[in-house]
């Protein structure tokens, strides 16, 4: 490997207006990267415009970016040192362009912080100071820029600096150097200004050459997410890249979650050239296993002794990009290296003021802020902490088609580490769902007389429920006689087979989990009791009373009017018996009152019968 | 691992992430030294396989010996080739002399959009670096385009931790660049240690070499002495002339390629 030809990027970020073009534009035409007539083009392009000559533009490529004289996406150029090859990456300061900035800053090994010397600190100068933290950055240099405008100043440029490296300082960055700067008459960018002689650093280009390559995380532990499996002949190819570690031909792999292992036959190549039989963290790969297990895309494949993390919780900091606000009990798709998992929003621990560090409690997370959330999954998903492997321990979220957030993992009190692989299959049981779901299953049953408002309030509390993120249905008797129950007619034995059908399929669905409001009128005591018989503990009777004077003035199917004439045969209430509970679990009074306050009682009875334990949500969390 | 094969594993993990994530892809080979490079990654990512079609847009207008090389690698290298083109365009005679981004637009974008449409592609590869010209040094890995293949550069998705957007509404589709991070000179580095054939309009002959290839009336080459790939690449380390000067599209305005770009030119 020679040094002289991998090259470092370097993320360059700031407020708006700061000069980080300019600098790159001055960094560029100064080691002489810019080819024969670029800048006599550009020269023409600003003499057209009627305007001073604009170092910007080199990079500002974009029409819109040099009508309004702002960076809108980043851009990548190049230029060479005596040192080594550099990739500059120009991030926009704009608020509204945060994602363009990760974007830029995620794949950077150092970066320039620039600071207009005039305005000193501002908003986006601490907000990417922050990100760039967060995002795993280490090593930053700042440049405090337009020293011109400020006459080469020592007080204000030491005014500044002790601004930002006190900022820094308390979000643990410490800045390999602050330097005075004039990007564009070329102050201290490759050579020493004479304006400022009582400074005594490095210039721009030499705090750069200081910085040290990122080397690829070969020393962890091996991690290779699996990318695909291909059939394209008698092989069946597992591929994916290394992102830590190293794989040799004979190791015996584990795969997480699912804890099955098999050893490498062999590292497949195409070409001539490379037939080595190890691979380290960086490389693409495709390899074949000793023996048929069932592996897909998602799996990380790591050695025995060194497993991931397995748990069906993660603690995160997160930057948020979108649109909407995240919010708890939201749910997303959550990537992680190949994986990808449905999460819910746990908790919002607390969201982060990134300007004066501040933190208040939030109930949801609006866009380009950051918070410490809680999130939980269905299936455990396997990770590292950011801190012991920053690539398994990094995640985005997914909501709709797009990537709106960003999260580095936290290194969680007693964690169930990876160990329990493979101890066992979890049995798919009343009690596993109920973990997974995070609230046991039953049957509401609704009865009470055509217009007493079962169908509504149902409706409504489904609605609730399904926005916490509960698994919650709703079977309606209107709905299955003109289905299942089609066959069916009003006579007291059809009723009775009605609800003997619709009482097998409520129990069914509570039993994988659901909680399943059922609206019937079932006026029947017997046939009602026989619905409870097939599983007492889950069924749970509201009588959802209304005087039938009541229902008749509401009548919202015009049904009490048909039937008065005659039309409907066998109506309840009128030609036909309602026999109301006589022990129901809830009596939900609905005259005089809101369709608000019975939800909310309802509501308020199905927190208290379906919640968990507290011994269950320990045990859902893993602790 | 040395730079070369950092830049290999990565845009090997960006093709098989388009093979995993897309439905219908398509690589585009415009026959230039990049788009080699690319089929040679491919075949490389799916070990000998190339498991899609490559598809080159003929205007009509090539330099005759791209074609030719054409027709002899996708025989020798078994390849699954679909030819596009602009049926309509050709017929009522479009060429350069009607101006040059209509041209482009007419004889390149259009036949693209057309076997887009022909033959429902959500994902079509194509082989654009970053330092090749400043709107391209903007774009992303996955970069979506619209139903009338328009780019949106002042609303692109974000790109980070070797995630990209993958999921799109019905009728869009998406361009994917796993060269994007490569430079010309890496790509005749690669070139030099892998053996890949280029058409020879690269090596100079009488002085002169092509540096940038496309359609005859509108590209020229550049005085050169450099008649092998280790020559190319002791020129470029020392060149100061940009890659696309020889592109004469590109001149027409000071925004003509970015124009010709968000239209859903490559």
């Amino acid at each position: 490997m020679t040094s002289t030809t991998t090259p470092m990027n370097i993320v360059v970020v700031g407020h708006v207006d700061h000069g980080k073009s300019t600098l790159v534009g001055r960094l560029l035409h100064e080691t002489g990267a810019l080819p024969d007539g670029k800048v006599e083009t550009l020269r023409e392009v600003c003499e057209r415009r009627g305007m001073p000559f604009e170092w910007a533009f080199v990079m500002d490529a974009l029409q819109a970016e040099r009508d309004q004289g702002i960076t809108i996406d980043t851009a990548r150029i190049r230029f060479r040192t005596q040192a080594r090859p550099y990739v500059i990456i120009d991030a926009p300061g704009h608020k509204e362009f945060l994602k363009n900035m990760i974007t830029g800053a995620a794949s950077a090994e150092a970066a320039l912080l620039v600071i207009d010397a005039a305005e000193g600190v501002r908003e986006q100068s601490r907000r990417h100071g922050y990100l760039l933290h967060l995002l795993g950055l280490r090593q930053v240099a700042v440049a405090v820029n337009k020293m011109d405008l400020v006459n080469f100043d020592q007080a204000r440029f030491e005014e500044v600096k002790a601004e930002i490296v006190d900022y820094l300082g308390s979000i643990g960055l410490s800045p390999t150097h602050v330097i005075p700067v004039a990007a564009r008459s070329g102050a201290n960018i490759s050579t020493r200004a004479a304006e400022t002689p009582w400074y005594t650093g490095p210039t721009v280009l030499a705090a750069l050459d200081g910085f040290a390559p990122a080397l690829p995380d070969t020393d962890l532990p091996l991690r290779f997410p699996i990318q695909d499996v291909y059939k394209f002949d008698h092989r069946r190819l597992i591929a994916g890249k290394i992102e830590s570690g190293r794989l040799t031909v004979g190791d015996t792999l584990v795969f997480a979650p699912s804890g099955k292992s098999a050893r490498v036959a062999s590292l497949e190549h195409w070409g001539a050239g490379d037939v080595s039989d190890r691979a380290d963290a960086g490389r693409s790969v495709a390899i074949t296993l000793d023996e048929q297990i069932f592996v897909e895309r998602g799996q990380i494949a790591t050695h025995a002794d060194t497993p991931p993390i397995l748990s069906h919780t993660i603690a995160a900091r997160l930057f948020w990009l979108g649109r909407n606000p995240l919010t708890v009990g939201a749910r997303y798709r959550l990537k992680l290296a190949t994986a990808e998992h449905t999460v819910e929003v746990a908790a919002i621990r607390r969201v982060i003021d990134v300007v004066d560090l501040g933190h208040h409690d939030g109930i949801e997370v609006g866009r380009n802020a950051v918070a410490e959330i809680e999130l939980r999954t269905r299936a455990p998903v396997a990770h590292d902490s950011f801190v012991d492997n920053p690539r398994l321990g990094r995640f985005v979220l997914v909501e709709g088609h797009d990537i709106v957030g960003g999260g580095v993992i936290a290194r969680a009190e007693g964690e169930q580490t990876g160990a329990t692989i493979g101890s066992g299959i979890i049995p798919v049981d009343l009690h596993a769902r109920s973990l997974a779901n995070g609230h046991r299953g039953g049957v509401v049953w609704l009865t009470g007389l055509s217009g007493a408002g079962k169908s509504t309030i149902a409706a409504e509390v489904e609605r609730r429920l399904f926005l916490r993120g509960w698994q919650v249905t709703i079977l309606d008797g209107d709905a299955l006689r003109l289905g299942l129950n089609s066959d069916l007619g009003f006579s007291p034995k059809d009723r009775a087979e009605n609800i003997r059908r619709s009482g097998e399929v409520a129990h069914l669905l509570a039993e994988s989990g659901l909680i399943v409001l059922a609206a019937f009128i079932s006026p029947y005591r017997a046939d009602r009791d026989r619905v409870r018989t097939i599983n007492p503990e889950a069924f749970h009777e509201i009588h959802v009373a209304t005087a039938l004077a009541e229902c008749e003035r509401r009548d919202p199917k015009g049904l009490y009017g048909k039937a008065r004439t005659g039309a409907i045969p066998q109506f309840t209430g009128l030609s036909a018996p309602y026999e109301p509970p006589e022990t129901p679990d809830l009596t939900l009074a609905t005259e005089g009152r809101s369709i608000e306050d019975c939800v909310t009682e309802l509501l308020h009875y199905i927190d208290n019968t379906f919640a968990l334990t507290a011994k269950e949500q320990a045990e859902r969390w893993g602790l | 691992m040395n730079d070369l094969d950092a830049l290999e594993s990565q845009s090997i993990y960006i093709l098989r992430e388009a093979f995993n994530r897309l439905d219908k892809i398509a690589l585009l080979w415009s026959i230039g030294k990049d788009s080699n490079v690319l089929l040679w990654l491919v075949r490389k990512a799916f070990l000998g396989h190339v498991p899609f079609p490559v598809i080159h847009v003929d205007t009509h207008h090539k330099i005759p010996e791209m074609i030719e090389f054409r027709d002899r690698v996708a025989r020798e290298w078994n390849l699954p080739l679909l030819i596009g083109q602009n049926d309509a365009a050709l017929a009522e005679g479009m060429g350069p002399h009607r101006g040059r981004v209509e041209c482009c637009s007419a004889l390149k974008t259009e036949g693209l959009k057309q076997v887009i449409a022909d033959h429902k592609l959500t994902g079509v590869i194509a082989g654009i670096r970053r330092d090749e010209e400043g709107t391209r040094a903007k774009e992303r890995v996955f970069s979506p385009r619209s139903e009338t293949a328009e780019w949106d550069v002042k609303d692109q998705p974000p790109e980070f931790w070797g995630q990209f957007k993958t999921d799109f509404p019905a009728g869009t589709h998406i361009r994917i660049h796993p060269l994007l991070a490569w430079t010309e000179l890496d790509v005749w580095r690669y070139i030099r240690r892998e053996s890949i054939p280029v058409v020879n309009l690269y090596f100079s002959k009488n002085g002169k070499r092509y540096r940038s290839l496309g359609c005859a009336p509108c590209t020229s080459p550049i005085d050169s002495t450099a008649s092998s790939v280790d020559e190319i690449i002791e020129e470029l380390e020392t060149t100061r002339i940009s890659e696309r000067s020889g592109r004469a599209q590109d001149r027409e305005s000071e925004d003509a390629f970015e124009r010709l770009r968000t239209g859903g030119y490559m």
